[in-house]
């Protein structure tokens, strides 16, 4: 169990310090593992009834309860459809679109990690993890080299991606014999593989993204839309950046597990263009982009599971669809929004009459 | 062009010189900004070398120069966005880098910068003076009206919930600058704010400047267009790598420090007043 592994190592790195603590700290640290892994089942379990009674009422097909990885597959979808777009909407007004799909690829080369170490060390971790380490590291790398050379390059960005998945292939041939059979599902996500144990890693990412976004939200915002006057203001920067690609780097790996590498980005970019389009103020855009990308990631299971074809294709389909139809529907706002014009007030500062200083020629 | 090439100290053609010494004690009236034999460089090429100079509260200065004469680069530095190579820069007293009181510093950058495809409108944007005030919590009613009344006061309410990206360039920079107002700044920078902008708004861009200077609020102001400069600043900066002219605007009319920092073909854009 792979929280138990994590515990195991907490505390055998803990041990380097201090030897006399192991056996308490192992016992604790695996105590607080199996809490938050029961906690999390329990929710799980919640979420089974909650979907059962769904199905008693509905009478849907996909929800019935033989089928409980077609459970576990929604509430992965409608988790990404909310952390994906959230996240996404800060990368994309920062032009960081393709960021999402760097760590993709280079948490394909934690995945292969993962899978390398079970095959070899026997280290029964599940590979999502080892991708959650991988492509946090990646981000740190990715901004890193950004400050120093004060600005997110291309080709840069490029080099790891393409390094990424370079390692993830040639780690995955090397031991070809036993690990060939289960890429596929990395790269393009399978509904019917999510299992409960990746289902809590999900959950336990989401609750990290969303409350991490609610906590500084504020800073987020004035460091995506004007980062000078920001640092101006004393918000350090550059930790924010780093956070916002931690969080990438989370989130690219919770939507893997149903979008697979090579789609996952568009979860982070495309539900965002589209909300771009016809939202006004951010919260706006916020609140549309959750609704836009949930929407797609609904529609697409139902389509994926009704019409047997895969989910993260079909999600992306029907999220570029209502990317199309937002478009439309921005144009049609703003060629109807142009009419209205508000009169521009005078300059109101109080010890000045401006007005009548004015004496240009 | 230089006057001379070694780092001796000497800081000719400063109207103003300032004292070498650091006073470790703020006089009744501190400073604003206080940088002190200041140089900078990128490379081992200094952009901006050995400069020294003072601004009081309520001032009204421009920084003046033609291209790559590393005025944007002395802004970074007096508001702490870099550290400089050599020498001290102070705002309110504090080391420019370390300084933690952001609120105090309005900050406006050209308006080429900040058009970003990005939806949200002018209200919100206002509302991010506040956040240095907030932290992590949400804006209190209060909070709410300071941005208001900023909105009021560069008379924009009327475009409170339109998108940034809506308006044209003068209409933008007055939003920047309720923003920097909503963050009760003491003291307003604004890089080069007026590029881009049509001449009609530029106008009524530097009106809002003279009235909130004459609030209180020391200007800061960035700028290649000279004829703005000699037309509203009170105080004037002209620097290529080292400062050439520091004094009243009048004089630098009159002074030759524009020709030497510019070299000969540069002449005042506007008419000059008296």
């Amino acid at each position: 169990m792979s929280v138990d592994v994590a515990a195991t190592l907490g505390a055998s790195v803990l041990a380097i310090v201090d030897p006399s603590l192991l056996l308490s700290l192992q016992s604790w640290l695996g105590a607080v593992g199996d809490l938050v892994f029961g906690v999390l089942l329990w929710v799980l379990d919640q979420w089974y009834w909650l979907m059962d009674w769904v199905y008693y009422v509905t009478g849907l097909e996909m929800l019935n309860p033989r089928y409980r990885f077609m459970h576990r597959a929604i509430l992965v979808g409608l988790c990404v459809g909310v952390m994906a777009p959230l996240i996404g909407t800060f990368l994309v007004h920062r032009q960081l679109a393709l960021i999402g799909d760097a760590l993709a690829h280079t948490a394909f080369a934690g995945v292969a990690i993962g899978l390398f170490l079970n095959a070899v060390i026997d280290l029964g971790v599940s590979p999502y993890l080892t991708a959650v380490v991988v492509a946090m590291i990646a981000a740190l790398f990715i901004e890193l080299i950004s400050e120093v050379t004060d600005a997110y390059n291309d080709v840069s960005m490029a080099i790891v991606l393409s390094t990424g998945f370079a390692l993830g292939t040639t780690l995955i041939s090397l031991n070809a014999g036993g690990l060939a059979v289960g890429v596929n599902q990395f790269l393009f996500g399978n509904l019917s593989t999510v299992s409960p144990q990746s289902a809590a890693i999900l959950l336990v990412l989401f609750a990290v993204i969303v409350g991490t976004v609610a906590v500084t939200r504020n800073q987020l915002l004035y460091v995506t839309f004007d980062e000078t006057a920001a640092a101006v203001s004393g918000i350090p920067v550059n930790w924010y950046n780093r956070v916002m690609v931690m969080l990438t780097a989370m989130v690219v790996v919770g939507a893997m597990q149903i979008m697979g590498v090579i789609l996952v980005a568009a979860m982070l970019v495309v539900p965002v263009a589209g909300a771009t389009q016809v939202s006004r103020s951010f919260s706006e855009s916020l609140v549309v982009s959750v609704v836009l990308a949930e929407l797609a990631v609904l529609l697409g299971i139902a389509v994926a599971y009704y019409g047997g074809v895969t989910a993260g294709g079909v999600i992306v389909l029907v999220a570029v669809g209502i990317y199309i139809c937002a478009i439309a529907l921005g144009k049609v706002q703003s060629i109807r929004g142009e009419r209205t014009t508000p009169d521009m007030g005078s300059i109101e500062a109080d010890s000045v009459d401006v007005n009548t200083g004015t004496g240009d020629d | 062009m230089s006057t001379h090439d070694t780092d001796s100290g000497s800081a000719a053609g400063t109207a103003e010189q300032t004292p070498t010494t650091m006073e470790s004690d703020a006089p009744a009236t501190e400073p604003v900004i206080d940088v002190s034999e200041v140089t900078f460089g990128y490379t081992a090429t200094p952009v901006v070398e050995d400069v020294s100079l003072t601004i009081d509260p309520g001032e009204y200065v421009a920084i003046v120069g033609p291209n790559g004469s590393g005025k944007s680069t002395l802004m970074q530095l007096m508001v702490g966005l870099r550290e400089p190579d050599r020498g001290t820069a102070n705002l309110f007293g504090e080391r420019a880098a370390r300084f933690d009181d952001g609120e105090r510093v309005g900050y406006v950058a050209q308006q080429a910068s900040a058009t970003k495809e990005m939806p949200i409108t002018v209200r919100e944007v206002v509302k991010m003076g506040r956040f240095p005030h907030v932290g992590f919590g949400r804006l209190s009613s209060a909070d709410w009206t300071i941005v208001d009344d900023a909105l009021a006061t560069v008379g924009m309410s009327g475009f409170a919930d339109r998108r940034v990206t809506q308006l044209s360039g003068g209409q933008r920079q007055r939003a920047f600058i309720a923003r920097a107002l909503a963050s009760e700044a003491d003291l307003l920078v604004l890089d080069e704010p007026t590029v881009g902008v049509d001449a009609e708004s530029v106008d009524a861009f530097y009106d809002l400047l003279a009235a909130l200077n004459a609030e209180g609020i020391t200007v800061l102001l960035i700028e290649h267009d000279l004829g703005a400069v000699v037309e509203h600043a009170d105080r004037v900066v002209c620097l290529n790598r080292e400062v050439y002219f520091d004094g009243p605007t009048d004089e630098f009319v009159d002074s030759d420090a524009l020709a030497r920092a510019f070299g000969t073909e540069a002449r005042f854009l506007g008419e000059v007043d008296g």
